[in-house]
């Protein structure tokens, strides 16, 4: 324990908690703001008259794209942002280095979250799947992840520690990669300032879009997010991670696999053969880092299983982690071109992306926040641990409502769109599968309702945690921050 | 060297990197290493939290 006794023979290092403590309030009012308009999405294609209710900006192409912004870009985007400056803080022993930066990627992001809102329900977009904001946006974005790398990395060179913990690693290059996948992907010819048209062409436009998409996921949503796994985990279950020499070669197996995969989301296009091939080869052994990530973390836990019993916010950081498992089984599944065939453009990729989304990365990031709240406020517990229970079993029966009913409805499609006559007609047209669709659609709206139930637990709680700081102790709440 | 000695060759410049990785990570002389680097997450004092810090310094104890 050499380095970690020298370390702490030096006076503790006053770390800024301030951003961290914006980042994770924000997290949550993205959360309920971007889940709202996921279950408004879900009711209006159960019911298709609320599209009309202020046309066109509550159409359903339009609020869509706000949707996933607003979960992957805010919600997600502003829990990493909080995590990662707590845990490069925490495990390099020192303040964050940047000075205004550290703000300016606070405001920044908020201003491009905002923008996005105003622009994505105007009209306005590039129409790339997960990258449909306008120039002057991208480039706002870009400024802001610049500032975000200085004062991450910054902060990483001015460690106390000798060693570089495993979640900065994964920190680091999912702010390396997504800089890098946001300024290819986003490169276009402006013809006025709300107007663009992409710098590529044709199947190039899509392979770099999938490129884009699928390392957005695999970078933005899953290396991020296994950050935060690499810390909150073994924190909260109060032992170190259990194998740190896998998670060396789980992150160098992950981050030299991801990349490769994303041609599986344009199976039978006009993708090369042999692209769709590679595609499907490289997201069959992502599998092997996925699952010794996945591993790694539930062992963690080992010979503390009956922490879970008593600790929903331990519960909700396991419980992501067998999503990721799953999820992570079912996509190098889907990618199957054979799977493919069945699943392509049905409710199972949407089903298979919530799996994720909802069980894997806001219930990590959940998990992370209710972990905060009490450090940053100064308290033992969040305001309600029975509170934290409830919005658990709400998150999870609704994600399992919502990706239950999305396989069903998923293979139910393929069979329909896939069934042909003895002389060769279509067996059903297309509005016969959304007719025997609907059962499925309105599991799902129950579902999303309780996971948004949930987050509005989590507002409430998390608003009387920061409150009973101020009431209890104000000279907690005046201590000095670095700005 | 023709590109496409490259192509056929990099799986296996891939698998031997891959190697390397794990015998890196893995080498017993590096065992000691990891495992501080492991207790990082416990080995800072928080200026805030006491409960956090009694239990990491109680993990350091019987690690010791």
């Amino acid at each position: 324990m050499s380095n970690d006794t020298a370390a702490s023979a030096l006076p503790p290092p006053v770390y800024n908690y301030q951003v961290v403590r914006q980042f994770s309030i924000m997290t949550i009012v993205w959360g309920v703001v971007g889940m709202a308009v996921g279950v408004l999405l879900a009711a209006q294609l159960m019911w298709p008259e609320i599209n009309d209710f202020w046309q066109p900006y509550s159409h359903f192409g339009r609020l869509r794209p706000l949707h996933t912004n607003a979960v992957i870009f805010a919600f997600g985007g502003c829990a990493l942002f909080a995590t990662s400056y707590f845990v490069v803080q925490r495990t390099c022993q020192a303040p964050l280095f940047g000075g205004f930066l550290i703000p300016f990627t606070f405001w920044g992001w908020q201003a491009v979250i905002v923008a996005a809102a105003i622009t994505l329900p105007m009209g306005y977009t590039s129409s790339k799947e997960y990258a449909e904001l306008e120039w002057p946006i991208d480039i706002a974005i870009t400024l802001v992840w610049v500032a975000y790398a200085i004062v991450f990395f910054g902060t990483m060179v001015k460690r106390r520690t000798s060693h570089i913990y495993v979640a900065n690693w994964f920190f680091g290059a999912f702010i390396i990669t997504v800089a890098v996948l946001h300024v290819v992907n986003s490169a276009a010819v402006p013809v006025h300032l709300l107007k663009s048209y992409s710098a590529y062409a044709g199947t190039a436009d899509a392979m770099i879009q999938w490129w884009y998409g699928h390392n957005a996921v695999g970078f933005f949503l899953t290396a991020g997010f296994l950050g935060i796994m690499y810390y909150f985990v073994p924190k909260q279950a109060e032992r170190p991670v259990y194998s740190y020499q896998l998670s060396i070669v789980h992150f160098w197996a992950l981050i030299s696999v991801y990349v490769w995969a994303g041609g599986h989301h344009l199976h039978y296009s006009a993708l090369p053969d042999w692209a769709q091939s590679l595609g499907m080869v490289m997201s069959l052994i992502l599998l092997a880092p996925s699952w010794g990530g996945m591993i790694n973390g539930m062992m963690t836990l080992s010979g503390a299983w009956h922490k879970l019993r008593t600790d929903p916010t331990l519960r909700f950081l396991v419980v992501s982690l067998s999503f990721y498992g799953m999820s992570t089984f079912e996509g190098p599944m889907m990618s199957i071109k054979t799977v493919n065939a069945l699943s392509h453009n049905t409710d199972w990729t949407i089903g298979h992306v919530h799996a994720g989304a909802l069980g894997w990365v806001a219930m990590i990031s959940i998990g992370a926040i209710y972990h905060l709240l009490p450090v940053l406020t100064g308290q033992k517990t969040m305001w309600s641990v029975r509170l934290i229970n409830a919005h658990f079993w709400l998150a999870t029966i609704g994600t399992v409502l919502y990706i239950a009913s999305m396989w069903v409805n998923g293979i139910l499609q393929g069979l329909m769109w896939r069934a042909f006559n003895t002389d060769g007609t279509l067996t059903y047209s297309f509005v016969e599968s959304v007719e025997a669709s609907y059962p499925g659609y309105f599991v799902r709206f129950l579902g999303g309702a309780f996971f948004l139930t949930g987050m509005l637990l989590m507002a409430y709680n998390a608003y009387r945690t920061v409150n009973s700081e101020q009431a209890i102790e104000p000279e907690k709440a005046a201590q000095p921050q670095l700005a | 060297m023709d590109i496409n000695t490259l192509r056929s060759i990099s799986p296996i410049l891939v698998l031997l990197a891959f190697i390397g990785v794990c015998w890196w990570a893995f080498a017993p002389k590096r065992r000691k290493r990891f495992e501080e680097a492991a207790n990082l997450p416990f080995a800072d004092e928080p200026p805030q939290s006491d409960a956090k810090k009694a239990t990491a310094t109680e993990q350091e104890q019987d690690k010791l």
